[in-house]
């Protein structure tokens, strides 16, 4: 396919529908919109389903629903409106039914602003509804990427009975590039055999979340950690950048990992030993590469668009064997590559506190920036 | 002297009902709603035709009953779930279950947007003006005065708020094909209820958009009753407040005559 100058929101619908979805349900929120839009435009043209909901609650219920007939079936959000989603996505979880949502995350917390953001990682990676389950979490950070991850995202999906969610910044969703779009996938003519779909010729099935005997409920519950172990076995995903001889190692998904690029291989080609891991799947998370990292590195610089959520995931794989810093943008706010940079010539001259507490220390040395800001103003 | 003609069949459990033990405590009406709903859906053809979404609450175990596609939707969403299925299978007869709590309390958007959309999916709504399983609080249904266990000096509407009519409320909307209400606390009302059912899922197979039959039903449990008590309290109490009536029928249904 030829490439064309696509927009994030845009080129994630379309992919999406080239991967053969058949449904989608979704309500307004920004920055996310243009894809419900699309959605609204392109469904009906090819005789698939497409339905504003009266809410977020409503729309993942109905693609809860969809999700129960076997049909490749998504919806997509922002943030607050991810929370509200969460409800129906432990159901989902629950009665093991695939299901795609993509999250265009905004700043927060609260209604926030709407401008890109990463603080949803805690929301989508390590909760959110309730229960014992994963979803599988894909970061992109081009256009290129959210196309392709949003056509894994079904693939995935529907191999492990699972949910997907593309977790994209709101600046993926917002900006244009030139990327390439799939061709379109046919429709299946068969369906799992699993799908509620009337119960012609056969015996009926009974699609739910409910196992009111504790024993079953722990059943269901070990199967869907076994299959997250496969998960975790199977589908780790991420980028490496200079990585065989850093000393320095930076870590970053999204966005953040993407301007983080630009620093890193400005420092890179001045000489600086430094290196970036961008993770791609979220969830199941790259630990065992940054324990690798961890036995060869000097020290490891997390760079985020929030208050450093993933760094607890770094952490748990780094278990103090090298010293871990942070450095983030919150509300809504982005890096720019020089401070990546000015964070790169720090850590290249001095010395790392190796016990210390790698938020406060950034609170400490990002308040001093943001007081200067303030005086200047 | 024993009559030697061969035996007629005169009653029987319906193909659509499954031989399930029934869960449901003595002298409650869910059973015969089911009955209703599966003689219906026998009399018409749709067994395998049929899902079915079953509510939160005491028919949360609806599926077990009923010999056909089911599914279980999270409290109140039965409408929003019915939607995504219907949607994508519209050939199918959708029909969903639900009890007060889920569909005037927690579910009321999802109840009053798929109404609006004029959603091609049938609603039984089970009114006991209270919450069965959690037993015996405050339902967005109960009377004024009606003592429950969160309401123990009876529901004071000046602090509690009114009860809600739901069929008056979404008869109002023009996605709205089909909305009654009906009773089941005595065999003529029972009777008139399975054919508010069969219209109910006439105007599904016609494409007449959302239908809804309410029907007034007992909880001896928790409203501390007989069964009989509970049967002639709906007939002294509910039916004044809620009136058994047409309060939409589509004209294509007008003059259809069902038995």
């Amino acid at each position: 396919m030829p490439r064309e100058l696509l927009k994030g929101n845009v080129a994630m619908a379309e992919a999406a529908i080239r991967a053969g979805l058949q449904a989608y349900f979704g309500y307004p929120i920004t920055p996310q919109t243009e894809l419900l839009e699309w959605m609204a435009k392109r469904m009906p043209e090819l005789g698939r389903t497409f339905l504003q909901a009266e809410s977020e609650v409503a729309a993942i219920n109905m693609v809860y629903g969809a999700a129960c007939t076997g049909i490749r079936v998504m919806s997509s959000s922002s943030s607050p409106g991810v929370s509200l989603m969460m409800e129906g996505l432990s159901y989902i979880a629950g009665t093991e039914v695939p299901v795609v949502l993509i999250d265009v995350v905004r700043g927060g917390p609260g209604l926030g602003n709407i401008a890109p953001s990463q603080g949803d990682y805690n929301q989508i990676v390590h909760g959110g509804g309730h229960g014992d389950y994963h979803p599988i979490v894909l970061a992109p950070a081009s256009v290129q990427e959210a196309i392709d991850l949003t056509v894994l995202a079904f693939d995935l999906a529907e191999k492990y009975r699972s949910i997907v969610i593309v977790m994209a910044d709101g600046s993926i969703g917002q900006m244009m590039e030139p990327a390439e779009l799939p061709p379109m996938h046919p429709l299946p003519k068969e369906y799992p055999d699993w799908a509620v779909r009337g119960a012609i010729g056969r015996d009926r099935r009974i699609l739910s979340s409910i196992y009111i005997d504790p024993q079953d409920e722990e059943v269901v519950n070990f199967r869907l950690m076994e299959r997250w172990n496969e998960i975790g076995e199977n589908e780790v995903r991420y980028r490496e950048y200079f990585l065989e001889d850093a000393d320095i190692v930076i870590v970053g998904f999204g966005t953040a990992g993407r301007v983080a690029l630009s620093a890193v291989r400005a420092a890179h080609s001045q000489g600086i030993r430094v290196g970036l891991l961008r993770p791609i799947s979220l969830s199941p998370f790259p630990y065992a590469k940054i324990e690798d990292i961890a036995n060869r590195a000097k020290t490891i610089l997390v760079t985020e668009m929030n208050s450093g959520q993933m760094l607890d995931d770094v952490l748990r794989a780094v278990r103090g064997r090298i010293p871990v810093e942070f450095y983030g943008r919150m509300g809504g706010m982005m890096p720019f590559p020089d401070e990546i940079t000015a964070e790169i010539q720090r850590l290249a001259t001095q010395t790392p506190v190796p016990d210390g507490d790698p938020r406060k220390q950034w609170m400490e040395r990002f308040g001093i920036t943001l007081h200067g800001l303030k005086s200047n103003n | 002297m024993v009559s030697t003609a061969p035996f007629e069949t005169v009653y029987q459990r319906p193909e659509s009902l499954t031989d399930f033990p029934t869960h449901y405590c003595p002298g409650c009406t869910h059973g015969i709603a089911h009955r209703l709903i599966a003689e219906v859906l026998d009399e018409m053809g749709l067994r395998e035709n049929t899902i079915g979404v079953a509510p939160v609450g005491c028919a949360v175990f609806a599926y077990n009953y009923f010999d056909c596609d089911f599914v279980e939707a999270a409290h109140g969403r039965a409408p929003a779930m019915a939607t995504g299925i219907k949607r994508v299978l519209p050939d199918r007869t959708v029909f969903t279950y639900q009890g007060d709590g889920d569909l005037a309390s927690i579910g009321m958007a999802e109840i009053i947007h798929a109404a609006a959309r004029g959603e091609n999916i049938t609603v039984i709504f089970i009114n006991n003006a209270i919450y069965g399983m959690t037993g015996g609080q405050m339902a967005p249904t109960t009377l004024p005065g009606q003592k429950t266990t969160s309401s123990p000096n009876g529901r004071d509407v000046e602090q509690m708020g009114f009860p809600i009519r739901m069929a008056e409320i979404l008869c109002t909307l023009d996605g709205a094909g089909y909305v009654v209400r009906r009773s089941l606390h005595d065999p003529k009302n029972i009777r008139l209820a399975k054919k508010a059912i069969r219209l109910a899922f006439e105007a599904q197979q016609r494409g007449l958009g959302f239908s809804l039959v309410e029907l007034l039903s007992t909880c001896p449990t928790n409203w501390g009753m007989t069964p009989l008590e509970s049967l002639h309290w709906v007939e002294q109490h509910m039916v004044p407040f809620y009136p058994l009536e047409d309060f939409k029928v589509s004209p294509t249904l007008a003059g259809l005559r069902v038995r």
